[in-house]
């Protein structure tokens, strides 16, 4: 069945099942049912519980910085086909939710996404048809435990429990005209930490539905992440991570010990 | 104990092995062609090992590993016993690889060796297709060489772990056409069943419905569209698949 987002989805603790709700950015707010409440008091799940994919490599700077190594082993040549990820199950984290550096790891890269969700099955779709089969936008801080070799998928590496926060919202596809403009920003305690743009996407939103869903079927309810900009900033314990993509909302999570999380 | 999921007549079931075919939950017998056989589990995530029998390593020339390959595959990949896989245009080199799948029962986070067959609910045959005309060698094997829709079977059952006296020692072996192009033992695996328990859930919470896809031997050859494939594990299950 279709997703429809009129306004923005999302899971709050307390709630049985997603809403639609009105968002204030600027006052902290949400809205539904004929009631306000303050963001900061709600508990967040990920707004959708599909499948989500991430996909490597999908950023110019990327590509550009591993510059002639993509020729050598034993990568011998760039990648043709979008290189994706699984983000399992496990991996699901949310607005507000810590997110655990595990033992013997000193720091987190942040991996900052917008990432689309699916509202129609899309099967072999043309990127002119795309955007009618995207339900809306949301936030990813796509967590990894630094790593070097993209020869081997990086599982150990990224599929740490709750490494994969979406969120706070899926926001409708009609209150983001154009996202192959939006803004991504990092901040960390509060300092800036990474600017970037969806305009450096070498496959923008509607290409990548329409390449994944060439080969695999996107079901109402997945996501997909568009890719994470070069250079990802680091985190440790004890530090406060805000991801903003323009437009769509700001993701916050604070990376936490084991032991404090436990 | 060994249970499908079947559609019949308009609504989904488990079903259980009947002389005459399949027991339904309410009494029903029904014949086994009578339905449509489904996955066996409701998956979660799924996780698929790569070059894990030594002999298929040598086949493709790769060297000893250190850690296991480990990929993750969705859903979408998923087919049931005498379902369809397509073949897609214009490829060279498709091949099948017959699994022992094994299905996780509980919630398992950082279990140990000597614990991991506790963690197991039951066993299932994959055939886990490739097309190796679109590897890379960037997180490779990478989703569009085995991340496919429907180009991985599960099935026909999930038979209990209680039911598998030894899973470490199970011949397996693929037909297609009826002539066996692949043999292997599940002793041979590289990284064996509680390591591979005590690897992944050392890193990553598994979960009730988590497939392992332990992998394939040697004897991968290529199939055309018409060719029916059955993969069999000795007391597992025949699971039958067709490539169109």
């Amino acid at each position: 069945m279709n997703l429809a987002i009129d306004e923005a989805l999302v899971r709050v603790a307390g709630e049985p099942l997603a809403r639609d709700v009105r968002v204030d950015p600027r006052a902290g707010t949400l809205a539904w049912c004929g009631r306000t409440r303050a963001a900061a008091d709600l508990g967040w799940q990920p707004p959708v519980a599909g499948a989500v994919y991430g996909v490597l490599l999908n950023d110019k700077g990327t590509l550009a910085a591993l510059g002639d190594t993509v020729h050598a082993p034993p990568y011998r040549a760039p990648p043709n086909a979008p290189v994706l990820y699984v983000r399992p199950r496990n991996t699901r984290s949310a607005h507000r939710r810590p997110v655990v550096v595990p033992d013997g790891v000193d720091a987190l890269a942040i991996g900052a996404s917008l990432a689309i969700v699916i509202g129609r099955t899309a099967c072999r779709v043309a990127a002119a048809d795309a955007p009618d089969f995207v339900a809306g936008y949301t936030v990813a801080s796509d967590f990894c435990i630094p790593h070097d070799s993209l020869y081997r998928p990086a599982v150990r590496f990224r599929c740490r429990d709750g490494f994969c926060a979406l969120g706070p919202w899926a926001i409708a596809r009609r209150h983001v005209p154009d996202p192959d403009a939006l803004e991504i920003r990092v901040e960390v305690d509060g300092a800036l930490r990474q600017r970037a743009t969806t305009r450096d996407l070498v496959r923008p939103v509607a290409r990548l539905v329409a390449d994944v869903s060439a080969f695999m079927t996107l079901a109402p309810g997945d996501v997909l992440l568009t890719g994470v900009p070069a250079d990802a900033p680091h985190a440790r314990r004890g530090q406060r991570v805000a991801v903003t993509v323009a437009g769509v909302g700001t993701l916050e999570n604070t990376l936490v010990d084991a032991a404090e999380a436990a | 104990m060994r249970t499908a999921r079947v559609a019949y007549a308009g609504a989904l079931h488990e079903a259980t092995p009947h002389a005459e075919g399949l027991l339904l939950p309410d009494g029903r017998v029904v014949a086994e062609d009578a339905v449509v056989w489904l996955p066996p589990v409701d998956a979660g995530t799924i996780v698929a090992l790569g070059l894990n029998y030594a002999d298929h390593a040598r086949e493709l020339a790769f060297a000893a590993q250190e850690e296991p390959l480990v990929f993750l595959k969705e859903r979408n990949t998923l087919v049931g016993h005498h379902g369809q896989t397509p073949r897609p245009d214009g490829v060279a080199f498709m091949h099948y690889e017959c699994e022992l799948a094994v299905v996780i029962g509980r919630p398992a986070a950082n279990v140990a060796r000597a614990d991991a067959w506790r963690v197991i609910a039951g066993y299932t045959v994959a055939n886990d297709y490739a097309i190796r005309d679109y590897l890379e060698n960037w997180y490779r094997p990478n989703l569009v060489v085995k991340n496919r829709d429907g180009c991985t079977a599960l099935g026909p059952w999930l038979v209990d772990a209680a039911d598998v006296p030894d899973p470490a020692n199970l011949d397996l072996r693929t037909r297609v056409n009826g002539t066996v192009t692949q043999q292997g033992n599940t002793r041979d695996l590289v990284f064996d069943i509680p390591y591979l328990i005590e690897y992944l859930s050392g890193f990553m919470t598994l979960a009730p419905g988590d497939v392992i896809l332990t992998g394939t031997p040697e004897g991968v050859t290529d199939v055309r569209p018409g060719d029916e494939v059955v993969t069999e594990i000795d007391g597992i299950g025949r699971l039958v698949n067709t490539i169109v």
